[in-house]
């Protein structure tokens, strides 16, 4: 079982004839992916993969009958690709792209709000359902069919959490990159709904950072609303404040808020125990599911 | 990306904020030359891009000549909060009734711009915020319509500014949002707004932080951002490498892939009792340069003992990581500090058949990589 994707998902890749759409179409289909399409301004008529390309994402709805969309344009044009894939009312949008200016995001965000669409990103890995679909760049492989739902703000610390629960043979119903920049489209919060209401999924992990106030948002979401064990994980414990460390949000204001010290309290006041070490969430997992 | 005050004020002067007659300096000499033709009283103050500026003695009052002399030799060349100052702002000063604040950011949580106007300004606006959140006026903005002027009037009735400068700020309020939305701005702040005997309001500060991923739209700012860098000479050649780098005080080099991972990295030397010395993301998909270049900065921090590489590959694939190691320590004849690499992900198994063991040690698990970077690091101080 999974969330938002599963192997009859139909899929279309915006900027599918770049260097990385193309790579990780391909990557995408050997995963066993639907994807049914490419979308490049210019560029409609070419095959990638023997996938064809249309010149806009509306051609591809209409011609494909897509479900999703995948977006690997550069952060210049990134905004108005989302712009592109919200106007043909699509149920998902994942955005890879890294770097895409906030204020863009803002104009993003605002017209999600008037779509039944929702997007995942942007600058994150995307998602994936362990054995029937992945939409992003995440290293399939690492991946196992199981029961746990993971939602993280980072890349590669995912992997990281997901190598350790597979490692002890505990697998995943979906697991959700949401992105670290300061406005994305889907948060903790949608995620760990999903989850809770998802009847496979039997404990949840979230992986946090440091910088904004999302994670202490899920931490009285799930107090309120989530009967699913959850185990929480929070980068950044080291991190000086004002400082950005790497990605856009993960910067720590002087006042307090943002903190590890605050997100890791808040988790533990809602009953979710805090890894100190990715190790130690998978053995809050293991217990869970024991 | 943090203009300098004395490039903030420029840009709003010219759309048309009133902001008081200004020059830069770099010498004593060029300051008086300033402040004579500006003429006295003038403030001179530190172009250095730190908060406090004041507190810390890096502005100062000038009446006369004598005074202007003292104060400029004072301030060129000081040590601000681990800043040299080169530059310095001569500006005339303004005789004021009241410090306003105003200030446009992007409220995340909300994901919408905010306006914000406070009559308590002059004072470090965070603790205002803190102590009585009820003395900011703010006032959200659809990020698709932008400010609407009876947005900017309500925020300052709101604020209780004095009626006889109401429109006036708002009118700066406007301008600014209007700057903000256009010049890709996270923040916008001016701080104090100085309001006249005369009733007229002045920019005493400006701040313009602009939002780095927008630059490649905002030639003008771009080519300010050279000036704008400074600071830490190891932060400098991060620049110049594009590297997220963020230098600590402790004596464990870390390099990984991804913030989050690269964060986790720190915290677990943190954890096993060791002390990080920097943040270093090289981000995704890294060729063999960008590892060795990686390395390279690591390596030129004297503080660093030993040396963590945590690579977990997606986009990234673990024999370009290899061969940019091996590339990078084969360059000497003796290795400048122990280097743990653990590697996993995409292409580790090729990764680890190319990477020369001779030259670093290899773990299997982030755990056990930290824990003998530390050990080394320990090693090292006994």
């Amino acid at each position: 079982m999974s969330v938002l994707v599963d192997d009859d998902t139909r899929v279309v890749v915006q900027g599918i004839t770049g260097g990385e759409g193309k790579f990780h179409a391909g990557q995408m289909l050997e995963y066993g992916t639907n994807v049914v399409a490419g979308a490049v301004p210019g560029k409609g008529g070419q095959e990638v993969h023997g996938v064809p390309v249309y010149d806009t994402v509306h051609e591809a709805v209409a011609e494909e009958d897509v479900d999703a969309s995948v977006v690997f344009v550069p952060p210049a044009f990134a905004g108005d690709a989302m712009f592109e894939a919200l106007d043909t009312d699509l149920d998902l949008v994942v955005a890879i792209t890294e770097g895409v200016p906030t204020q863009d995001m803002a104009r993003v965000k605002k017209r999600l709000t008037e779509t039944d669409t929702r997007l995942v990103g942007p600058n994150c890995p995307g998602l994936i359902t362990p054995g029937e679909a992945k939409l992003g760049i995440l290293p399939g492989n690492i991946f196992a069919d199981g029961e746990v739902g993971l939602v993280s703000r980072s890349g590669t610390l995912t992997y990281q959490v997901v190598d350790n629960l597979t490692q002890r043979g505990i697998g995943q119903t979906t697991a959700i990159g949401i992105g670290g920049d300061p406005i994305i489209g889907t948060d903790f919060v949608d995620a760990l709904e999903l989850f809770e209401n998802d009847p496979e999924t039997e404990a949840i992990v979230m992986c946090g950072e440091i910088g904004g106030e999302d994670e202490e948002e899920a931490a009285r979401f799930i107090d309120e609303h989530v009967d699913t064990p959850v185990a929480g994980f929070i980068a950044g414990r080291t991190a000086p404040p004002g400082k950005r460390m790497g990605h856009a949000g993960a910067i720590v204001s002087g006042s307090g808020t943002g903190t590890a010290e605050s997100k890791i309290d808040a988790l533990n006041d809602a009953g979710v125990p805090v890894g100190d070490t990715p190790e130690e969430v998978a053995d809050h997992i293991e217990e869970f599911l024991s | 990306m943090k203009l300098h005050e004395y490039q903030a004020k420029e840009v709003f002067a010219d759309a048309g904020i009133p902001t008081p007659e200004s020059q830069l300096a770099s010498d004593v000499d060029g300051a008086l030359t300033a402040a004579e033709e500006i003429g006295y009283p003038v403030a001179i103050k530190a172009q250095v891009q730190v908060g406090g500026r004041g507190k810390a003695g890096g502005i100062k009052l000038a009446e006369d000549a004598d005074e202007a002399r003292e104060a400029a030799e004072a301030i060129l060349g000081m040590d601000l909060k681990g800043y040299r100052v080169d530059r310095v702002l001569v500006e005339a000063a303004v005789d004021f009734t009241d410090e306003l604040y105003v200030g446009i950011t992007m409220d995340r949580g909300e994901g919408k711009p905010v306006a914000m106007v406070s009559t308590r300004g002059g004072v470090n606006i965070e603790e205002v915020a803190a102590e009585d959140p009820d003395a900011i006026a703010r006032e959200h903005v659809d990020p698709a319509f932008g400010m609407h002027p009876y947005q900017a009037r309500k925020a300052v009735y709101d604020a209780g500014v004095d009626r006889a400068v109401a429109r006036d700020v708002s009118g700066v309020l406007a301008t600014l949002y209007d700057l903000w939305d256009e010049k890709d701005g996270s923040d916008a702040e001016i701080n104090p707004l100085m309001v006249t005997a005369d009733d007229e309001v002045v920019a005493a500060d400006a701040v313009m932080n602009v939002d780095e991923d927008a630059l490649f739209r905002q030639p003008d700012l771009a080519e300010m951002e050279e000036e704008a860098a400074g600071g830490d000479e190891l932060e400098r050649k991060a620049d110049e490498y594009d590297f997220d780098y963020v230098r600590l005080s402790g004596n464990v080099g870390i390099i990984g892939n991804g913030a989050g991972l690269v964060m986790t990295t720190l915290d677990l030397v943190d954890y096993y009792g060791g002390e990080p010395a920097n943040f270093l993301d090289v981000g995704g998909g890294a060729k063999a340069e960008r590892i060795a270049n990686a390395l390279d900065m690591v390596f030129s921090d004297e503080n660093v003992d030993s040396v963590v590489f945590n690579i977990f590959g997606g986009i990234t694939r673990g024999d370009e990581v290899a061969k940019g190691i091996n590339e990078a320590l084969e360059r000497f004849d003796e290795i400048p500090k122990p280097v743990v690499v653990r590697l996993a992900g995409t292409n580790w198994e090729e990764g680890m058949e190319i990477l020369n063991e001779d030259l670093v040690t290899v773990e299997e698990t982030l755990e056990d990589a930290v824990q003998r970077a530390v050990a080394y690091a320990e090693e090292v101080n006994q």
